[in-house]
């Protein structure tokens, strides 16, 4: 399963490499997300700097969906993804491949914007480790849930619309734990966090077991 | 002889369209079997079925030794699918996407190497993206990551759409090399001339069904057996037939 996952994480990685399209589309397109919350709230920054976290993961999540969506996208075109059946590749390995490349982009996706907030929103950064560990469960969270309902959307018509509809109300949990807990981070007090931290990591374990488990019948079914 | 592919009232829906309405297939390894038949016939629904990427709903299906119907991802790594499409990530070069198939496929990169050597997709055409390929040079690659598994089942749907002469040439060299070397072939074609000469039997479909698709050890058999309950005058009359 772990090389099948490393197999497939590679070909992902190397397919957004090549096309760009995080760079030129998803990256530009976060920032200016960061941008037009900026005008539109407040220009005072210390309104920005207090809802700073909230719009961040906001952010992530709305830049993340198209992550998602190109990690199946690039399945479905030349049905590539019957190619990954007939593949023989362990369902759970082809999971944790597609969602350690979706993990990999929103990382670099966050620290992009973890540098526009700092900028843009005047956030003074506290609580280093809690923060760390937010962004790995959150991160890996989001993830996990979207890769799973990513392949559920795969083998639909309206796959592009129904993703975001499937996705936002169960990662809903997500934002708020994540934006909750970086509040607490950054405001320096951390014991505030933790419960968050812990929900986050829940929510990981949970979706990354269930993923592992479920995404080789699901693909069977797309 | 071994047989690789054994269908006994194969039936494979599509929603609730049944594209194979009871097929009788065998296919002995290393067999080249041409299925002709008009579009919409099953011929596609029929080889990728046997890929295991369509399931058999009823009947009996066993493809290289291994029940269909229970298990339909235990021989995908045995099998070689040469489908309509290309199967190929556009963003990724030539030598990605045969290594990523061969890897994924439980081959080593050396086998990439060497299929797109055979296939002439060495020098520069190798690292070119497949996005920009030509629809010549897209069929190629599919071909050369079909030879890159080394299948035992060949799997073959239009496999000389898009090529040019000598690409037809250098397909059908390799379809007799494989055959010849135990490999099982299924081909379905529009060309009947040129797949004619490649194949070693033909048989045809017509409404989900397969025409002469019994070998003659299991007419023989057939024929012995004590008539099952049901069958007899029912039967598609093509059935019985071969078509050498």
């Amino acid at each position: 399963m772990w090389r099948d996952a490393v197999l497939v994480a590679g070909k992902d990685l190397r397919v957004e490499v090549r096309s760009r399209v995080g760079i030129n589309q998803v990256i530009p397109f976060a920032v200016l997300v960061l941008i037009v919350f900026a005008f539109a709230l407040d220009s005072d920054r210390a309104t920005l700097a207090a809802v700073g976290p909230g719009l961040f993961w906001v952010t992530v999540l709305f830049s993340g969906l198209l992550a998602i969506q190109r990690s199946f996208v690039i399945e479905s075109d030349d049905d590539a993804r019957d190619a990954l059946r007939l593949s023989g590749l362990d369902g759970g390995g082809i999971f944790l491949g597609k969602a350690a490349a979706v993990a990999a982009q929103l990382v670099l996706l966050e620290v992009v914007l973890a540098l526009g907030v700092i900028v843009l929103y005047g956030v003074q950064l506290r609580g280093a480790a809690m923060l760390l560990l937010t962004c790995v469960a959150a991160t890996v969270g989001l993830a996990a849930a979207g890769t799973v309902y990513g392949v559920i959307a795969a083998g639909l018509r309206v796959r592009d619309t129904l993703l975001p509809l499937l996705v936002l109300p169960v990662l809903a949990p997500v934002l708020l734990a994540a934006a909750r807990a970086c509040e607490a981070a950054l405001a320096g007090t951390p014991a505030e966090g933790w419960p968050w931290v812990r929900m986050l990591t829940v929510f990981a374990t949970i979706y990354v077991t269930f993923g592992v488990v479920a995404f080789g019948p699901l693909l069977e079914e797309a | 002889m071994a047989t690789a592919v054994r269908l006994r009232s194969a039936v494979s829906l599509l929603g609730r369209f049944p594209a194979l309405a009871g097929v009788d297939l065998d296919v002995a390894a290393g067999e080249i079997v041409l299925v002709q038949g008009a579009n919409g016939a099953g011929k596609t629904t029929l080889l990728r079925a046997c890929a295991g990427l369509v399931p058999f709903t009823a009947g009996e299906a066993e493809i290289l030794g291994q029940d269909m119907r229970k298990s339909r991802k235990a021989v995908r790594r045995r099998i070689g699918l040469l489908g309509h499409a290309s199967f190929l990530y556009d963003d990724l070069t030539v030598a990605d996407n045969l290594t990523f198939s061969a890897k994924a496929a439980g081959a080593d990169a050396a086998s990439a190497e060497e299929a797109m050597a055979r296939l002439g997709l060495g020098g520069r055409l190798r690292d070119v993206p497949a996005g920009r390929l030509s629809a010549g040079q897209r069929r190629r690659v599919a071909v050369a990551a079909v030879v890159a598994r080394s299948p035992e089942l060949w799997l073959l749907d239009e496999p000389h759409a898009g090529l040019d002469a000598a690409g037809r040439d250098l397909l059908d060299g390799i379809v007799r090399e494989a055959a010849a070397g135990g490999s099982t072939v299924l081909l379905a074609s529009h060309e009947p001339d040129r797949a004619a000469a490649l194949a070693s039997r033909t048989v045809t479909m017509a409404g989900g069904q397969v025409a002469g698709g019994l070998l003659p050890e299991a007419l023989a058999g057939l024929t012995e057996a004590p008539p099952r309950r049901g069958a007899g005058a029912g039967a598609p009359a093509g059935k019985a037939s071969i078509v050498a």
